[in-house]
């Protein structure tokens, strides 16, 4: 735990639920999008003071950034219908209200009710951390005690991205004014993300990071890309084998496992670091590419979006 | 208070903001986001509940880990079927919230 700091603590937490409140109510759609990135990177300041650097991590780069990339560009293409006024408080609001108050109240007790001693399970995985083949505790349980989440987990990125794929919703992109000042930043912070996410993937084993941390820095790399260069890498073979690519590896490993005896994702304690990293360097750059294509979309949509955006442009 | 009980409460109130602001709005953008806020409230909870322990519990560290890729990749999906529903209908509301 940090330094205690009950003043700074009470403020966040203060900041943070006064600015959920803000970004429901605002009036205005933009203004509600960047409250909520502001939103997310108190969370990621949160989460340090929690001493959760791993999960600040992705915050900061997923929570903050890539969520309020993907909402900023539905603004945009949204634009032109106004949002219908907030309800009068009404019977069915005073009862919505009714209905969260007593939700919080029982969470209130439970959490109240947690004897003093629960300490969750940091004792058995202190204990297993020897055979993990990492040193880093989140890695071990991502990685390796909890490997079958985190294998699922993949899954469920690829269904998204088949969601998207198949609803095939945008327009066409509107090309942004690629300036100076973007592409300079640009060439300079591209290789920086890129090395950043080697780093991190790297460091995974033993410090805060790994693969998801190193994800998120290459989907912010590319997203900055489509602004820049608006790009789209289509649906076929050879994405559909790189999107799949890290949950096949994933897989493919724990079958092998289970080959040669140990078990569903039982990795020998004395190999365990080298397939950990074998699957997080492929589930890297796998969920780096799946989180950019749930922003770029797809390439069908790109043509039909062209020849058919006047007719449905609905009217502003 | 401790810093374990600010930030536990703090995730209660997102929680109970981000339901009430999901049952409340008309737009579905705004829904999406309430329910985003309502994820980081769990989140919170469970991050603040492992603070408990010294050093911290990092089981939850990794269902948050998990959480935060899951949530945006549910909020991208819903964000395309929001985009979806407003270029077949004309309307980014829900077809009872709708008013002519």
């Amino acid at each position: 735990m940090p330094t205690s700091l009950p003043a700074f603590d009470a403020l966040l937490a203060l900041l943070l639920v006064w600015l959920a409140g803000r970004l429901l109510v605002t009036r205005d759609l933009f203004k509600a999008v960047v409250l909520f990135m502001v939103f997310g990177l108190m969370l990621a300041l949160a989460w340090v003071r929690l001493a959760a650097p791993d999960v600040a991590l992705a915050e900061a780069a997923i929570g903050a950034g890539l969520t309020g990339a993907l909402l900023l560009d539905t603004v945009f293409r949204l634009r032109g219908e106004a949002e219908p006024p907030p309800p009068r408080p009404s019977a069915g609001l005073i009862a919505c209200a009714m209905l969260a108050a007593a939700l919080g109240a029982m969470l209130v007790w439970s959490m109240l009710a947690l004897p003093d001693d629960w300490f969750g399970l940091t004792r058995e995985v202190a204990a297993a951390m020897p055979d993990s083949g990492v040193t880093n505790p989140v890695t071990a349980a991502l990685l390796n005690f909890r490997g079958y989440d985190t294998l699922l987990e993949i899954a469920v990125l690829l269904l998204a991205v088949l969601g998207v794929w198949t609803l095939n919703a945008e327009p066409p992109p509107a090309v942004p004014a690629a300036g100076p000042v973007l592409e300079a930043l640009l060439r300079i912070l591209l290789p920086l993300l890129v090395v950043a996410a080697g780093y991190l993937l790297w460091a995974g084993a033993h410090a805060p990071g790994g693969a998801f941390q190193g994800a998120a820095l290459l989907a912010a790399g590319g997203v900055l890309l489509h602004l820049a260069r608006p790009f789209s890498f289509g649906t076929g073979w050879p994405v559909r084998l790189a999107l799949t690519a890290g949950f096949a590896v994933f897989l493919i490993v724990a079958l092998l496992l289970v080959l040669v005896g140990g078990g569903f994702l039982a990795y020998p304690p004395k190999h365990a670091g080298t397939w950990i990293l074998a699957i997080e360097a492929a589930a890297m750059l796998s969920i780096a590419l799946i989180l950019v294509a749930l922003f770029v979309g797809s390439a069908r949509h790109t043509d039909r979006g062209r020849a058919d955006a006047g007719a449905h442009d609905p009217p502003a | 208070m401790s810093t374990v009980l600010i930030y536990s409460f703090a995730g209660i109130a997102l929680v109970c903001i981000g339901l009430l602001g999901l049952l409340a709005s008309s737009h579905v953008l705004r829904k999406i986001l309430a329910v985003n806020v309502m994820g980081s409230g769990v989140f919170m909870m469970l991050i603040a509940l492992a603070a408990r322990a010294q050093p911290p519990d990092p089981v939850p560290h990794a269902m948050v880990l998990t959480g935060i890729v899951v949530a945006v990749s549910a909020s991208a999906l819903a964000l395309a079927l929001l985009r979806r529903m407003r270029r077949e209908e004309g309307s980014a509301l829900l077809p009872e919230d709708r008013r002519e």
